[in-house]
Formats: structure tokens, sequence, C-alpha cells
């Protein structure tokens, strides 16, 4: 029942605001505008209220043009504050968004309580109320909305480096304020479109969420419009969907917490950014230092003339315990550094070219130090600890030919390292 | 109830409200933390319902709690957002408090049977039941329960922000030095939005939680127009909540209208008038300031201009297409008639000419001019570069910089022009 | 080698400490101990952790590692001994708060929590806008004065704090020739009465003449000591040489490597 043909309208007209909010909201968020967007939509409800009362209808048009009006009228109030007195943008933002909404109320009620307004179903512009799109609605979303997706089509290079570096935009011979006012203009556009379905209250969401969720996944900027234009559109059929399971409930909240569901995932299983893959690159970080501290300490202990190094051995030249040691060594030898025979343990040729690297870049950060410093030399070691695991080989040769040129040659010989073992707590 | 007694509970609870709010707004405003108030205040509604889904009734105490929990879910999602997760700050609050918001709306729907809550209370609040709204111990009959509370959250506010004074001020305008003394500017920090959040919570059932957000932010930023003593922001920002809540509570009942929306309007109104109307942040007194400078600019430069004709002993008027300066030809003809007003220059036949007076101002002028010219030259500009910073700086140099410039400049009769400076 | 360092008599003690913005250490091992009654110049490029090192002094800066003891104890112990002067940028102006009342705030930590200044603070606190010559301006709205007034008024508001060592973050920045001479004069005096200060300083052309001690710093301590010991070409051009980049490159890994990037 619910594929009906209303349905269908309902789910096309949620698609079209998703989409559209979503594809704009990259531009917005980056631009740090997102805020604004809120501000804007509160300050629209007054407007809707004037219009109906000035005009007695309740054609979509009329009300939008209404709403565009008074979201206009304030966020010029936004910036005329921010720019003729003392008051700061978070005040004036504030202030703009609350007195609009306030008046709005005022307005509402008075109409919800006169004999005209009683049936007027204004109030589905501040939770948003899906159900009431009809098919001459859908016709002015589909006209926005299409102008929206043009501009942006047509404007994106200059949208782009107006975000990454407005002052090279006015270089390159572009008015970064006609550029700004003209993604002003079209995230008025967007926030009205949205008003009818997602309410003033929550509009924001739709600008703000699904482009941070998309922020997640990419770090180019036309597949994070991309992908947030998708998101958009997903969030709100799939808003559409579930609040026609439950019709008391406004559709604008659950859109909202669709959107935020989809940003958590985002934020969690991101390949590149995501909380869990950054996490795992940590750990990973921390494996291969312990890795590097134990085949430093085989070849310490190698130096000290020891033959047979069992892990127990390793253990206390490292002071760990030895269940840690021994997984440690599991996981070296599984990656073909380190082979164990008869509970005695040797290097692969791939461990000693890792170990010796290690040892090497150890020494020379800290023949760099004490070159550049004139430090102690019982201090360097905790810095050079924490730096041999990571120096790149471009910085490595940097580091030889500025030593190289005070005529210190560093071979990387254990011998010289007086160094311990920082601990990273993490092991395999 | 009675017809005093009515209007009269609701609006002092609309008062009561207005003042609370207004104490701690003005600091949000100054500490630049608006937003952080209009977050939390959209956030801690989930905290609210749960509290009245699981408590069953309106009790005080398990709303505050769900606030609570909810107020701290909000600032750690936010901070774990933006610190952890990297998401501009903006976005941050965005995204957390219109989910909690969207959450609470969404609750307060499927459960409607069972709160005795509904949207219009978040929306603009239920100020208008207060007075049959009763509080009991035992038998007795104590009053409106919203003004008890209201009114211990205004003691509340009003003994934080009086025995704290020091403390909020200085961890207010340099966090740094506040630390160096020993005043944790966190500790200041999360008192204030714990305290923004019970007012919040307080104020709910009145005004609802998108209101309270322009009662926080409005009378606060409308007082910093009026004054820079902070005692005094704090008292006028306090003062304009109740003056809105009782121009609110008359003007809802003539525009048949929620009350806490009226407040919120007159509110806007104040706001407006301030930022029109005060005496030196406003914009009236920029703007009148504006014209009578570039008023006195205009009038020195017909002075000048008069002057130099006479230097040079061609003519000594001048018609009034030659005097009016055609790049700003109003503000110049009203300077002319200002002048002529003032009897500092004549007319003659359509001609202009230097009084007594005029003589003597103009020379003034002619001579700080020429000092300038002189001193930016022998700062190392140019001769045909110190004109125009001269014709600006000419204006605003009174008798004690004119001396000092002379001093500077011994022995020194003429400008890089050659031309004399004149005595003066 | 080891310094022997009689703690209770020097003022400023900093022992292996480390300071890193978002893991990103931006001063590595630092080792300074700053001698008594010294006029102590901290000097370096942009960005070489100046500040930072007098942020961490006061712990307004986490540190990674190391300690600092005033006078031998922890900084948490004798917050009553530092005065401290911030870069002029790091308030906001258009806070209603007039110059007095900014002063009066030096007197905060000794007046302590809840109770309010009384007369004998007031008192101090206009001879302390007296000293810097700015008596008449008590009453103004900071906004309302000059860059080099609002300078003024902040070193008043550390005499004001009535301390043993002053912790000066730029004071010259951006103020007019009066009162840098103004300033300059307040801390020779200050040094007159065995008050230690550390000053960050940008402008080399006057080291020489404005301090007898020296701390050269660039992510690490370049240098330290009497000035015309230290203030030398060699370690001028270990400073501001290009080739720390190595160093800020190695800083960078160790941030990107702790952030899992």
């Amino acid at each position: 029942m619910i594929w009906d043909a209303t349905f269908q309208l309902v789910l096309l007209g949620s698609l079209l605001i998703g989409a559209t909010s979503g594809t704009l909201g990259a531009f917005a968020v980056l631009r740090r505008r997102s805020l604004l967007g809120d501000a804007l939509a509160h300050a629209a409800l007054p407007g809707v209220a004037l219009a109906f009362l000035w005009t007695q209808s309740k054609a979509l048009p009329i009300l939008l043009l209404g709403a565009t009006i008074s979201g206009v009228v304030g966020v010029l109030i936004i910036e005329a504050i921010v720019n003729y007195t003392r008051i700061k943008a978070d005040a004036a933002l504030g202030i703009v968004l609350s007195v609009f909404f306030g008046g709005g109320i005022v307005l509402l009620t008075h109409i919800q309580q006169s004999e005209v307004g009683n049936q007027s179903g204004l109030d589905k512009f501040l939770f948003g109320q899906a159900a009431s799109i009809v098919r001459a609605d859908l016709y002015v979303m589909c006209v926005v909305s299409a102008l929206v997706m043009v501009a942006v089509f047509l404007c994106y290079k200059e949208f782009k480096v107006l975000i990454f570096d407005a002052e090279f935009l006015a270089a390159q011979g572009f008015s970064p304020r006609v550029v700004d006012l003209l993604l002003m203009g079209l995230i008025v556009l967007t926030v009205m479109v949205g008003l009818q379905a997602v309410g003033v209250i929550l509009i924001a969401a739709m600008l703000i969420t699904p482009a941070a969720a998309a922020r997640f996944w990419t770090d180019r900027l036309h597949v994070m419009v991309l992908a947030s234009g998708i998101l958009g559109a997903l969030c709100g059929a799939l808003g559409v969907g579930l609040s026609a399971l439950a019709p008391r409930i406004p559709t604008g909240p659950v859109m909202v917490l669709v959107a935020t569901a989809a940003f958590l995932v985002s934020a969690l299983i991101a390949p590149r950014r995501g909380v869990l893959a950054r996490w795992a690159r940590i750990r990973a970080n921390a494996l291969r230092e312990n890795g590097q501290h134990f085949l430093r300490a085989y070849l310490a202990l190698q130096a000290r003339g020891k033959r047979e190094i069992a892990l127990l051995d390793l253990a206390s030249e490292l002071q760990l315990p030895l269940y840690r040691v021994r997984r440690l060594a599991t996981r070296l030898v599984r990656d073909g550094r380190v082979s164990l025979q008869n509970g005695a343990c040797s290097l692969t040729e791939l461990g000693h070219k890792e170990a010796d690297f290690v040892v090497k870049s150890h020494q020379l950060w800290e023949y760099y130090l004490v070159y550049r410093s004139i430090l102690e030399e019982d201090h360097v070691d905790r810095s050079a600890d924490e730096v041999e695991h990571i120096l790149t080989p471009e910085i490595i040769e940097q580091l030889e030919s500025i030593l190289a040129q005070e005529g210190i040659d560093v071979v990387g010989d254990i011998h010289k390292t007086h160094s311990g073992y920082r601990r990273t707590g993490e092991d395999g | 109830m009675d017809e005093f007694w009515g209007p009269f509970w609701i609006v002092l609870t609309g008062a009561l409200a207005g003042a609370s709010c207004g104490l701690l707004g003005a600091y949000l405003v100054l500490r630049k933390m608006s937003l952080l108030g209009d977050a939390l205040s959209h956030a801690v509604l989930p905290g609210i319902v749960i509290a009245f889904l699981l408590s069953g009734s309106r009790d005080v105490i398990p709303m505050f709690i769900g606030a609570a929990i909810c107020g701290v879910i909000a600032t750690v999602l936010i901070e774990t957002f933006h610190r952890r997760w990297r998401v501009q700050e903006d976005s941050s609050i965005g995204i957390t408090f219109t989910a909690l918001f969207a959450l609470g709306v969404v609750l307060i729907t499927a459960f409607a049977g069972q709160v005795d809550l509904d949207q219009e209370c978040v929306l603009y609040g239920e100020i208008a039941y207060t007075p049959w709204d009763r509080l009991f111990w035992g038998e007795w009959d104590l009053g409106p329960r919203p003004v008890w509370i209201l009114g211990t959250v205004f003691a509340l506010n009003l003994a934080l922000v009086l025995v704290f004074y020091k403390e909020f001020l200085i961890a207010s305008f340099d966090a740094e030095m506040a630390l160096s003394v020993g005043v944790s500017a966190a500790l200041v920090h999360y008192v204030l939005m714990g305290a923004v959040s019970v007012t919040t919570v307080a104020a709910f059932e009145s005004v609802g939680a998108i209101l309270v957000v322009a009662m926080l932010i409005v009378p606060g930023a409308s007082a910093y127009l009026w004054s820079d003593r902070l005692k005094v922001i704090l008292t006028l920002s306090a003062l304009m909540g109740v003056v809105s809540a009782i121009a609110g509570y008359f003007l809802a009942g003539v525009w048949n209208s929620s009350i806490a929306g009226a407040m919120v309007v007159v509110m806007g109104a104040l706001f407006a008038l301030s930022l029109i109307f005060a005496p030196h942040y406003g914009l009236l007194g920029r703007f009148v300031r504006q014209i009578r400078l570039s008023l006195r600019v205009a009038r020195d430069h017909v002075l000048l201009k008069l002057l130099r004709e006479r230097e040079s002993q061609r003519v000594s008027a001048l018609s009034w297409g030659d005097l009016v300066d055609t790049a700003a030809r109003w503000v110049s003809g009203i300077a002319i008639r200002l002048l002529i007003w003032q009897g500092l220059i004549t007319r003659k036949n359509g001609h202009f000419s230097l009084g007594e007076q005029g003589v003597i101002h103009a020379t003034r002028l002619l001579r700080n001019h020429r000092l300038w010219e002189s001193y930016l030259n022998q700062l190392g500009l140019p001769p045909d570069h110190v004109h125009d910073p001269a014709d600006a700086l000419e204006h605003f140099t009174d008798d004690h910089l004119r001396e000092e410039i002379r001093a500077a400049l011994p022995n020194i009769a003429t400008d890089p022009q050659g031309k004399r400076i004149p005595d003066g | 080698m080891l310094h022997a360092v009689d703690e209770s008599v020097t003022p400023i003690h900093i022992h292996d400490m480390t300071v890193a913005y978002h893991k990103k250490p931006v001063l590595w091992d630092v080792d300074l101990a700053v001698p008594e009654g010294k006029l102590v110049g901290v000097v370096g490029p942009n960005g070489a952790g100046k500040s930072t090192m007098i942020k961490a002094i006061m712990d307004l800066v986490p540190k990674a590692s190391g300690w600092v003891h005033i006078y031998g104890k922890p900084y948490s112990r004798m917050r009553q001994v530092i005065g401290y002067v911030p870069q002029r940028e790091s308030v906001d102006w258009d806070f209603p708060i007039n110059a007095l009342d900014v002063v009066l705030m030096g007197r905060y930590g000794h007046i302590g929590w809840v109770r309010r200044p009384d007369k004998i603070d007031r008192e101090l606190a206009e001879e302390a806008l007296e000293k810097v010559g700015m008596t008449d301006f008590g009453h103004r709205q900071i906004n309302q004065l000059s860059g080099g007034q609002q300078q003024r008024v902040f070193l008043a508001r550390a005499l004001a704090q009535d301390a043993q060592i002053y912790l000066m973050d730029e004071p010259f920045a951006g103020v007019d020739a009066a009162t840098e001479r103004a300033i300059i004069d307040i801390l020779m005096d200050l040094r007159a009465r065995k008050k230690t200060m550390l000053v960050v300083h940008h402008d080399l052309h006057t080291v020489n003449q404005y301090f007898d001690w020296l701390v050269l710093i660039n992510m690490r301590i370049v240098a330290a000591g009497e000035t015309k010991d230290v203030f030398t070409d060699d370690n001028l051009n270990k400073t501001y040489g290009g080739r720390l980049t190595v160093l800020s490159e190695a800083a960078q890994a160790v941030a990107h490597h702790q952030r899992g990037l």
C-alpha cells in the first residue's frame, strides 16, 4: 500500500531535496557556512507566516517566496551586525536565528488562533511533513533543484578556488564577493526547497551532516560533492520510507537521524580517514616499532659478544615480559625477519637490513642533535629513540649530507648507540 | 484564577526566566560562546523527554539529571568530532545538536500518549498555564511551581555572578592570565556551561527549547552595545529580560499569540533599538560621526581652496561652481552653507571669499598641511608623495600635535614644494 | 656533562622539557637554568617555540616530558612569584573593561578566590599604572588605547603582581619608540631590584643593548648564557640557519606517525 502514486511522489521529492542539499552542503561545509544555513532556515519562518497572512494562500511557491525574502533579510542583518557593530559573528547569528524564529512563532500562533488559520497546516514548516508534498510542489522542487545543480556544474571551479584560497580567486580576475554571493544564493534556494519536508529547525542538518560524512571517504572535492549528494538523496529517501511506517512522526527529524547514522558509520569505517582505519594504522606503527626494537636489541646483544641469543636474553635486554617477546618473535618470523631454531634466534637477511637501517637512523639523529645543539649526549637518546622508526629515506639522506659537510661519517655502528627502548604498549 | 494573580504569575515567571538568562547570556556573548548556548539548549531535549518517560511526571530532579547527561554527551560528541575525527568545529556543533534535537522530537511524537509533552511545548513553552501548575507541600498550596523553579535558578545565577565576579571576569578576559593566577579557565567554562544548562532546563517548560536561545543571547548582546562596564552590562542585560517579559505578556494579549514568542519579539525590538540608538556603538551614532567627519573635511577643503587662491593672488573670490568639490557635491554644498552661516566666508554677487575669522581658520589648516608635508618629506617620502597623506592628516591635527611637529622641524620655513609655512 | 644547579637560588630551572602541539613536537629537550636578577632575552625565528617555552614554564601548555622548577619547586606551588605579560593579541580588546580593572587583575593571585579587591589592591594597581605613565588613562575602555598604551597596561598588570620573576611575551611588538623606551626603563629598574625577567624578543638590533643574558632558541636551545658570549655570528647562524628544516620535517613525521596518518 505504500507503493501508491502519492508515496512515489513524496519519495521522489525527498530524493531531490536530499540530493540538492547534500551537493551544496559539501560547499557550504567547506566554506564554513553551515551554521549560517541554520540561521537562514530559522529566519525563513516569519516569511512563511507573513506570506500566508497576506495572500491567504497555501500555495508552495508563494510561501517559499516569503520564506526566501525573510531568510535573506536575516542573513543581511547578520552581515550588517558583524560589519558595523562590535558584536561578533556567533552572537549575531544567534540573535537573528532566535529573534526571527520568535517572530515566526508569534505569527504562527496568531494564525492558529484566528478562524482562517485553523487548517492552515503551516506548522509542517516547523518539523517538516514530507507527506504534504503534492504534484505541484514537486514541479517547484524539480525546477529549483535543476537550477542549483546546473549552477554547481557551471561554477564548480570558481567555488573550488573560493573555498581553497579566495585571494587567489581575486588574483585570477574573479570577484570573490560575487562568487560568494552566488554560493550563498544557492544555499538559500536549497534550504527553501527542503523547508516543507524537513522543517526550518532541522534543514541545516541536511546541509551539514551528509557533507561531513562524505568528507571521511575522500580527499577530492568532486568526489566529495558527488558522494555528499548521493548520501543526501539516500538519507532523504530512507527517512521518508521510515517515517511512512509511523505517520505521526514528522519527516524532518527522521531524515536527520538517518543522516546522523550515515555520518557515524562513515566516521568509523571510511578507508583512510575513518576512525577504525586510523586506529589500525597506529597499531601497525606500534607493532613495527616494537619489531624494530627487537631487531636492535638483537644487534646490541650480538655486539656484546653473545653467540646463542635466546628469547629470554632479548626479554631482559628489552625489559619486556617473555610472553610479549615471544609474540613479537612469532610475528617477525612470519614477516621473514627472524628465524627461530631450538629456542635460539637469528636474523634473516631482511631482518639484518632493517636492523641496520634503524641503527643508522638512530645514530644519524643523535649525531645531528649533538652537532646542532651542543646538547649533552645523555639527553639525545629519548628523542632519537622516538625518531628512529619514523625518519624517511629522504630525511636520512639530508642528515647524511649535512653531517658529511662537517666531516662526520656515520656508519650505523651499534657499539656507539646507548639507548633504551621506548614503550608503546602494543604488540602482536 | 483571578484577574490580578493570573497575569502576575505569568509575568513573574517570564521575568525570572528573562533575568536568569540575561545574567548568563552577557557572559556567553562576551566569551563568544553564543553558539554553544544555542547548541546546548537544543541538545538537552532528548534528556528531558527520556526523564519524562521514565519518571512519568514533571518532577524537576529527573529532568535536570536527564538534561545534564544529555548536555555532557553533546559536549563530548562535539569535542570528539572536532578534535579526534577532525570534522570542522561549526559542522561538529551543527551535527550534534540537530541529531539530538531530532531524537527528542521523534521520542516526543512516538510516545505522544505517554508523555505530558508535545511539539508546541518544545517550540514555545506553556507559560500561559503557569498559574494552574501549583506546588504543594502536603496540603499547603505554595504557589505556581515554575515560579519556584525559576526563582531558585535566578537566585543561584545571581549568587554565582556576584560571588565569582572576579574569577569570571579574569577567565573571560584573559584565560592564560587566569591560569597563571590560579583561576582555572576550564573550570569557569564548565561552571558557566553548567549554569546555562540548568537555566535552559528550568526555562524549558515555560518558553520552550528554541526561544530560550533568544533569552540567553539577545539581551546580553543588546547590553553590550550600551556600555563598556561589565557590571552595567550584566545589570542591563537582566533588566532587558524583565522588561521583555512584561511587555511581551501584554503584546501577546493584543496579538492573540504565544506569550514566549512575543517576549522574544520584544527582545528583538530592544536589540534593534540598541543597534540604532546606543550612544557609542550604535549605528546612528556611527552614522552621525561619519557625516560630521565628512562635513568637517569638506569645510576644511573649501577654506583651504579659498586661501590658496588668495595666496596666489589671482582672485580673492570664487564662484559656486569653482568652490564646490565635484566629487562630493552634496556634502560640499552643505559645508559651504554652514561656513556662510558661521560667518567664516562671505558671499557677494554670487562669489565667495574668506571672512576675517575664516582667514585665521584657513591659515591654521594650511599650516597643518604644509607642516605635515615637510615632516613626511623629512621622514623620507619624496616631495611628490606627501600631498595626499598631508591632506588627510591636516584635519585631525590639534594645537598640541602641531607644535610637536613644528618642534621636530627646526629651521624649516617652506614645505617641500617651496611654499611658505604660514604662522598660526 | 651535567650542570650542578643550586636550585634554591635558581629562579627557573628547566630540565629535559619537550612540548608538543597536537603530537607534533615544537620544543625538543630543553635544558635551561636562568640565573637570578638577570634580564634575559629569548630570541629565535618565527615558530621557534619562544612563546611555547614561556607558556610551558607556566603550565599553560602541557609538557610531553621533562619538568620546570621555580626556585626548586614545581610551578603550581610558586604561582605567586611569577608575573606574566602575554602577547597583546591574546585578548579581546573589545571586552568591556577599563585599564585600571585590567591592572587590578594582577592582584587577583594575591587576593585569592571569592574575596574582593580592597583599597590597598586598588592603590597598588594605581601605583603600577603610574609607573608606566598611564595614570590619566585608568578609566579608559581598553579599546580606546593605542597599541603602545595597551602594552603598558599589560606591563602595569604584571607589576601589580609584585612578582620575583617576570615572563614577557614580545612586550616590544608593535609599540612606538616612546613606549619601548618606557618599558625598557621599567625592566632595568626591576633588574636593579633583583627581579628575574625572561623576555621574548625579535629585534636583533637591540639585543646587545637590552639583555645581559640571552637564550637562542629554534625548536631547541641553540645557546644560552651571557649575551657577550652567546650573541655570536656562529650561534645566530645556527639559530636562523635554514638547515633546521630537518628538525621540523622529523617533527612532522612524528606527529603523523602518532596520529596514524
